[in-house]
């Protein structure tokens, strides 16, 4: 028989465990973050000589202004003000775009009996086992051939199909009972109004989280804008900032890199934090 | 299902316009273009090409650094996978526990979700940089040469911590919504009968979370494919060598970089079947799990 007092003692020292262990995790994702933001507080000889600062330094205004305002390294040019803003226009569109034309979509197979109503659905289901990876130089050429290569309208619109975001209001739409439907008849409303007055309104919640996710899907894009854009005036953040990196070389501006990869960061990270609750409601919701 | 729906029959179409545009124009005209093209020799100026079959299938199929490279995908993807997964599970399971400030820690293991793969790898570069990075010099002051742009074996190391460490709170946002949804009464009947918490873990929590595990399996597998692409270019280049080139990576340098579009098409081609399984594979459990 075990002593109350021995319980105790077993159960405070289990808590002890669980909070080391949790404490290790959040270490071990915070500490790049705290490594890069002292690295951007300090000048460029510093971190070069190989004395990683793990401390605040005097440098930190100088490096964020040329960061912003001016670029840094070897490829000089783009200021992190104007990638950023190339960031934020191509997610904040990616987002939005996806989200009304999947919401119009999931509007019209739901709500409507049409010949071709399970065809077009499928279609726009099948989207998913087709990722932009594997259907590289085709839609590339595609591109050069509508004329969108270095464009904004080239960034954004082929990455707006959304097979996930349809999927999802599709099954939201389902749960809309039939009697509203009715009753929005018998009083002579039509199709448009209704979506307008009941649907968009019900939906409010489904579009605020998906537009996080949505949002960071945006912002985080990697290999379309690598392949379409040259134009230095459109370089999004991510790429530009690995373009400054190049090869790696000791003698880079790695101070001014790592102000870049903090003002980078930031703004996804925010909208994540921010909308948390949506969000992971949003997330384990619309991917299962 | 629906019964009352509204009448019309131009507005839905119009409705489903955009959508199918867009679906159309970008996807399936490429993706039928991608299928096309590996059955083409085509010169690189794009003047003249001669159908032969499936020779491009047959000469990715028995290049031997094709090869190479699939197992290495294999390897990458597998470690990928496992380290994501089980780093995920392990903190899901702590977090789940009634401690004091669990809601803090949740938010702090959730942030990561929004660090783009490529900027997952340059932090990681700034940390295991050889000369600039603080664990780079702490293993070369330690007498182990360390330098990934030199060593093969060290880049993929990187490459998977890298892309492992970036997927970490994407599994255990799944894995903790999972671990809530068990209900808490089963979880003591076990106590109850004398079940130490282990060995609960393995007969009663990890069965019930065996769906979550499997769809997040499917997911991780399909990330280190292809989202980590952005981790590769940035940091490895597919190098030393071709160390840490990855079928996704092989296909961008083979046709973005050497114009070979039929070898290219061809293994873009084998991708999307590779794709297509596992789409299929994951959405037959769903059906399942539906259904219980």
């Amino acid at each position: 028989m075990e002593t109350a007092e021995g319980t105790r003692a077993r159960n405070r020292r289990a808590a002890w465990f669980t909070h080391g262990w949790l404490a290790l995790g959040v270490l071990a994702f915070a500490f790049p973050i705290w490594l890069t933001l002292m690295g951007s507080t300090h000048d460029a000889s510093t971190i070069g000589r190989g004395d990683v600062p793990l401390l605040p330094g005097p440098h930190a205004a100088e490096n964020y202004a040329q960061a912003w305002g001016v670029g840094g390294g070897r490829y000089m040019g783009v200021p992190a003000g104007t990638m950023l803003l190339n960031s934020l226009v191509m997610a904040l569109l990616i987002a939005l775009g996806k989200i009304a034309i999947s919401l119009t979509s999931a509007y019209a197979v739901v709500f409507f009996r049409f010949p071709g109503r399970m065809l077009a659905f499928w279609l726009i289901f099948i989207t998913l086992m087709l990722p932009v990876e594997v259907r590289i130089i085709p839609t590339f050429q595609v591109m050069v051939s509508l004329d969108m290569i270095n464009t904004m309208q080239g960034l954004v619109v082929p990455l707006i199909a959304s097979a996930t975001a349809t999927l999802l209001f599709r099954q939201f739409f389902l749960t809309i009972p039939d009697e509203y439907v009715e009753a929005a008849k018998i009083d002579g409303a039509g199709p448009l109004r209704f979506f307008k007055d009941v649907a968009l309104p019900l939906s409010v919640t489904n579009i605020a989280a998906l537009f996080v996710i949505l949002f960071i899907y945006g912002w985080n894009q990697y290999l379309w804008p690598l392949l379409i854009v040259n134009d230095r005036s459109l370089e999004t953040v991510i790429v530009g900032l690995t373009k400054m990196i190049g090869g790696g070389d000791t003698q880079n501006e790695w101070n001014v890199i790592m102000a870049t990869a903090v003002l980078a960061l930031l703004p996804p990270v925010l909208v994540v934090v921010l909308m948390q609750r949506w969000f992971v409601k949003g997330l384990t919701e619309t991917e299962k | 299902m629906r019964k009352v729906h509204f009448k019309g029959v131009a507005l839905p179409y119009l409705l489903l316009l955009p959508q199918l545009v867009i679906t159309g124009l970008f996807f399936f005209w490429p993706a039928g273009q991608a299928v096309w093209q590996s059955f083409l020799r085509e010169d690189a100026f794009g003047l003249s090409s001669e159908f032969i079959g499936f020779e491009n299938f047959a000469d990715v199929l028995s290049d031997p650094s094709w090869l190479e490279a699939a197992g290495r995908t294999l390897v990458f993807s597998a470690s990928v996978a496992a380290l994501a997964l089980g780093a995920a599970l392990f903190l899901a399971v702590q977090a789940d526990k009634q401690i004091r400030g669990a809601d803090t820690y949740k938010t702090l293991l959730i942030w990561p979700y929004a660090v783009a793969p490529a900027l997952a790898a340059v932090l990681w570069l700034f940390m295991f940089h050889p000369n600039i990075g603080i664990f780079g010099r702490m293993l070369n002051a330690a007498g182990i040469a360390w330098d990934y742009k030199l060593d093969g074996d060290q880049a993929m190391l990187l490459i998977i911590l890298a892309s492992a460490w970036k997927q970490v709170s994407y599994n255990f946002i799944f894995f903790l919504a999972g671990l809530q949804s068990i209900p808490k009464s089963v979880l003591e009947a076990a106590a109850i009968d004398g079940a130490r918490p282990l060995r609960r873990f393995w007969t009663v929590t990890f069965p019930l979370l065996s769906p979550t595990a499997f769809f997040l399996l499917v997911v991780n597998l399909v990330y280190a494919f292809f989202d980590t692409f952005g981790v590769i270019h940035s940091l490895t280049q597919g190098g030393p060598g071709k160390s840490t080139e990855t079928l996704i990576y092989r296909v961008y340098t083979d046709g973005v970089m050497n114009l070979n579009l039929g070898s290219s098409a061809a293994q873009s081609v084998i991708l999307m079947i590779l794709v297509i399984g596992l789409t299929i594979v994951q959405f037959r459990y769903v059906e399942r799990k539906v259904h219980y």
